[in-house]
């Protein structure tokens, strides 16, 4: 296995004071007093505000559009329309390129077709807020119907885009082993359809941008952007056809992401477009309404699957038609999603027979993209789901059927056989029977199953488990650079974002653990495209891995130039020399010392020595091409009230296993939020459509998001048996392993409730209604 | 921005955080935008302007409510109390300490929502069990941290002003 550690070796953490720690948050004082700066806390003089009209059709042609009677209302500046844009380009593809995804792309605004509910039509500019929204009613568009398609398993009916002949965006097979005679050999064979539920990652706060040509510095600055602002700037610099440099972007605190904040949008385009045609701030804010309907969507897959065994439960190979619902464009993500699903779907067993048919399918809903744990919720979802179903066919208890088939620490690194994003899926270490094994034991799970399965009361009791494994720390690179000014204070700056998972306290602990500050004292920038030349972002996980390994090479870059001007200046050997508590010291004489400020002030160029370079400011890039995979275990309980039908989680376990933990609370807290996201999924959230291709569910009384009362107790455990051997930190991503297992655990902990009925649990998210059907027993099972 | 007053317009006066107000403003705006926009004070957030999600939860005569679902006309002669309120200077209250202690914020964004909404909780009901805190903060949505440390932090912050 190639390493991304290079010739530096650093394996050992000299000094490991920031790393490991559970400090408060950095960035919490300012959260905590109400003085944080998300974008709609921000206002620019002269400041202009957009509101968005989207298409009431799934699919239609639009025939005319009048503007002229919104234009005289009061406040209006102007409204544009597709044929109003110069030179518009379409939407590209930021993961993964497909070349023939190219017909189904998304242009900013639609031009004579919509093709989902809330498919942007005209932009309005006006002097307030509530005069733009005002005039959404005031322009008159004549929409000619046309067939609707909602079901992404129907892949002919009237094509949603003029150059495709039908609705499969993309049609391909990952495969290994040979399927055909691992069926030909099996003693038996589960079957199972399993359905994942339309919904998304809805961060609290909506979408929002601000957008302002700066004369005097001649510069676009775009404020609002996150999670890939370096790669976004490019994406704006080519459909605006004007050079990188002379747009910035700047992330302002973000209330979070996962996910499907921060991709470039049609908005993206459509407010810095305003703003440079008017010349004026333009200010636009989502509403809830606008962020159910035009944020990506995700998760809505549909899993065929068939598993050939052995009787005694060996896995000799499984077969899987996936159908993935696209939505009415491609977006961003291309089909990254369904081909992460197809690639991790072995999850962290044995399968040496796979094959995996994916077709990603357009259909008249809003575009999908990826949402925490994109791809791998669903995927784990549905095979834990077969699983069980083949060992309640085999009658073979469920934890036995995955310790026998679990990879073993042995193999390690294992090639799964699959590969995404261009990368072979190789696993790099972990040691998943303990995962396992520990999950069972902190849940009770053999003691309390049976005693609660006993109990004879209209409550009935199920245990459910799923394992895990989480791909982490994407490459190819993130930088960071660290300056040391002439007072001693240190800022880090990187290309990584900050969507809410406190990645200031995190980069500064691992630069105070090289150079042995407090990490209170270190400044962290972030999210602004003028900071660092380059950078990739937060996403799948990476932050902490890519980032973080990049601060650390950059500090010791920086601890290296600091013990060299300290030996000069004390007249000593750089070996003689250690930092300690921020002061260079003689290691033989420690009170022979030099603050930080000292050394920092020898550094500048009025006093460094002619011989040395001056200067304290160091960039690394960090550069990897290899994922670091985590994995874990999860067990949920549930209680089911039989005659309400009523589904209560009561206690969920998670054992995991991300290497190194820079700080373990923060950690846990991943664990935690990731957990009760997914239990949503599992149980209440849900994009739902009418045939017509209305959007059903487009507020928070429809849509409905976990509260305290839906929050069962949650106990995780972080073991530290398996660091990640890519970095020199040692860690793989925490934020998706909270996630990544609870539907297929929830999905098994019903069946097991629901005793003999419990085979026929085939969907997520499960409500009460489908446990009423589950219960009845001459319901159609195919629900 | 709340712009040019019209006919629909008003004059009230009110105070906010212990600061009196008097403003002409469009009968249709809302407190939120109004404490937000028109006033500048911008820690009260909007997570759903339909009043499910508790961010926008300000005090109002000493009463939590939802600031997006009432409109700043209601607000005249009435006192308003926002997050900005509860710490003086650079010392937290013992609630925002709690949250702070307790990692029970993440992205931040519907902290100022809970804060008051549990600062009310512990006024009226200083030892909670965890059943009561649940019920109680089950009107205020947190995406980000899965509840577990926002109600480790209320039990905090109950001893902390038990002690005080
Ligand atoms: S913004 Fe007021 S309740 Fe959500
Ligand atoms: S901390 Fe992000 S919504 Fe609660």
């Amino acid at each position: 296995m190639v390493s991304c550690l290079g010739q530096h070796n650093y394996m050992k953490i000299e000094h490991s004071k920031g790393i490991g720690e559970s400090i408060k948050r950095l960035e919490d004082k300012r959260f905590l007093q109400g003085q944080g700066h998300y974008i709609d806390d921000l206002q620019l003089p002269d400041m202009l505000h957009a509101a968005v009209l989207r298409s009431p059709y799934a699919h239609a042609t639009i025939t005319n559009i009048d503007v002229d009677f919104a234009l005289e209302q009061p406040g209006v500046v102007t409204i544009l329309t597709f044929a109003d844009l110069h030179s518009v380009k379409p939407i590209p593809i930021r993961l993964n390129p497909y070349g023939s995804l190219e017909p189904f792309l998304q242009y900013p605004l639609a031009n004579k077709r919509v093709r989902y509910v809330g498919d942007p039509v005209a932009l309005i500019i006006a002097h307030s807020r509530y005069q733009a929204e005002d005039v959404l009613d005031n322009i008159v568009v004549q929409y000619d119907p046309l067939p609707v398609n909602i079901d992404a398993e129907d892949k002919v009916s009237c094509p949603l885009h003029h150059d495709a002949k039908d609705n499969v965006a993309s049609n391909f097979v990952q495969q290994k082993g040979d399927v055909v005679e691992a069926f030909n050999k099996a003693e038996h064979i589960t079957k199972l359809r399993f359905t994942s539920g339309r919904h998304s990652g809805v961060p609290l706060e909506t979408r929002g941008l601000i957008a302002n040509y700066d004369a005097t510095q001649e510069k676009l600055k775009v404020w609002g952007p996150t999670k890939v602002t370096h790669f976004n700037r490019g994406v704006l610099a080519h459909m605006l056809e004007m050079e990188e440099h002379t747009i910035e972007m700047i992330e302002p605190d973000v209330g979070g992401g996962f996910g499907v904040r921060g991709e470039f949008y049609p908005e993206d385009y459509l407010i810095p477009y305003a703003a440079l045609m008017l010349k004026r701030p333009v200010k636009w804010i989502e509403d809830r309404l606008e962020n159910l309907m035009a944020c990506n969507h995700s998760r809505e897959q549909i899993y065929e699957m068939e598993m050939a065994l052995k009787k005694d439960g060996t896995i000799l190979g499984i077969k899987v038609l996936l159908s993935n619902d696209q939505g009415g464009y491609i977006r961003t993500h291309g089909i990254i999603v369904p081909e992460l699903s197809a690639a991790i779907f072995p999850g962290p067993y044995r399968i040496p027979n796979y094959r995996c048919e994916v077709r990603s399918v357009l259909t008249n809903k809003t575009p999908a993209g990826t949402y925490r744990a994109p791809g791998r919720y669903e995927c784990n979802s549905s095979r834990e789901r077969l699983l069980d179903l083949a060992a309640s066919e085999l009658m073979i208890d469920p934890v036995k059927i995955r310790s026998m088939n679990l990879i073993q620490p042995e193999d390690m690194p294992y090639e799964v056989g699959t590969e995404s994003l261009g990368e072979n899926i190789v696993y790099d270490s972990g040691d998943y029977p303990f995962a396992l094994q520990e999950v069972v034991r902190l849940s009770k799970y053999e003691e309390n199953r049976h005693v609660d399965h006993d109990n004879l009361s209209n409550k009935k009791v199920g245990y459910g488990i799923a394992c895990f494994v989480e791909k982490t720390g994407l490459g190819p690179f993130e930088g960071a650079r660290i300056e040391i000014d002439q007072t001693g204070a240190i800022t880090v700056s990187t290309g990584a974002a900050n969507v809410g998972q406190g990645l200031e306290t995190t980069l500064a602990q691992i630069a105070s653990s090289v150079l042995t500050v407090s990490p209170d004292s270190i400044q962290v920038l972030h999210g602004d495209t003028d900071l660092i030349p380059y950078g990739v972002g937060s996403f799948a996980s990476r932050a902490t891995v890519m980032a973080g390994s990049a601060v650390y090479y950059a500090a010791q870059k920086i601890r290296k130039k600091l013990l060299k001007i300290a030996a000069h200046t004390m007249n000593c050997q750089v070996e003689q020399l250690i930092i300690s508590d921020g002061d260079i010291c003689m290691i033989d004489h420690q009170d022979k010392r030099l603050t930080l400020t000292q050394v920092a002030q020898q550094s500048s160029p009025r006093n460094c020595p002619p011989d040395i370079e001056p200067g304290l400011d160091f960039t690394h890039y960090f550069r990897c091409n290899q994922m670091t995979f985590a994995h874990g275990a999860t067990i949920v309980k549930v209680e089911i009230d039989i005659t309400t039908c009523a589904i209560v989680p009561k206690h969920v376990w998670i054992v995991y296993d991300i290497g190194k933990a820079i700080n373990p609370q923060m950690v846990k807290g991943q664990i935690e939020g990731g957990a009760v996201q997914g239990l949503g999924g599992a149980l209440l959230e849900e994009f739902n459509y009418d045939p017509s291709g209305q959007l059903t569910s487009g507020s928070f009384v429809d849509y409905l998001l976990p509260t305290t009362t839906e929050t069962p107790l949650l106990e995780s455990k972080r073991l530290d048996r398996s660091p990640s051997t890519l970095n020199p930190i040692q860690v793989k991503g925490a934020g998706e392993c909270g996630i990544a297992g609870i539907g297929g655990a929830l999905a098994n902990a019903v069946a097991d409730a629901l005793g003999d009925s419990g085979n026929n649990v085939n969907v997520l998210p499960i409500t009460p209604e489908k446990v009423w059907q589950w219960l009845m027993p001459m319901q159609d099972k195919t629900n | 921005m709340v712009q040019e007053a019209t006919d629909n317009s008003r004059l009230i006066k009110l105070t906010v955080n212990g600061i009196e107000y008097e403003r002409k403003v469009e009968t249709r705006v809302t407190l939120v935008d109004f404490i937000r926009n028109e006033l500048g004070i911008t820690g009260t957030h909007v997570g759903c302007e339909h009043g499910v999600c508790g961010a926008c939860t300000v005090m109002f005569d000493g009463q939590p409510v939802r600031s997006c679902i009432m409109l700043a006309v209601q607000a005249d002669s009435h006192s308003v109390q926002t997050v900005e309120s509860m710490s003086s200077g650079d010392q937290l209250h013992p609630i925002q300490q709690a949250f702070w202690e307790n990692f029970g914020l993440q992205c931040g964004f519907c902290t100022p929502g809970f804060l008051l909404t549990v600062q009310d909780l512990l006024s009226r009901n200083p030892n909670p069990t965890d059943t009561e805190i649940r019920e109680e903060l089950s009107g205020n949505i947190c995406r980000c941290t899965g509840y577990q440390s926002i109600i480790a932090a209320v039990k905090q912050a109950a001893i902390y002003m038990r002690q005080e």
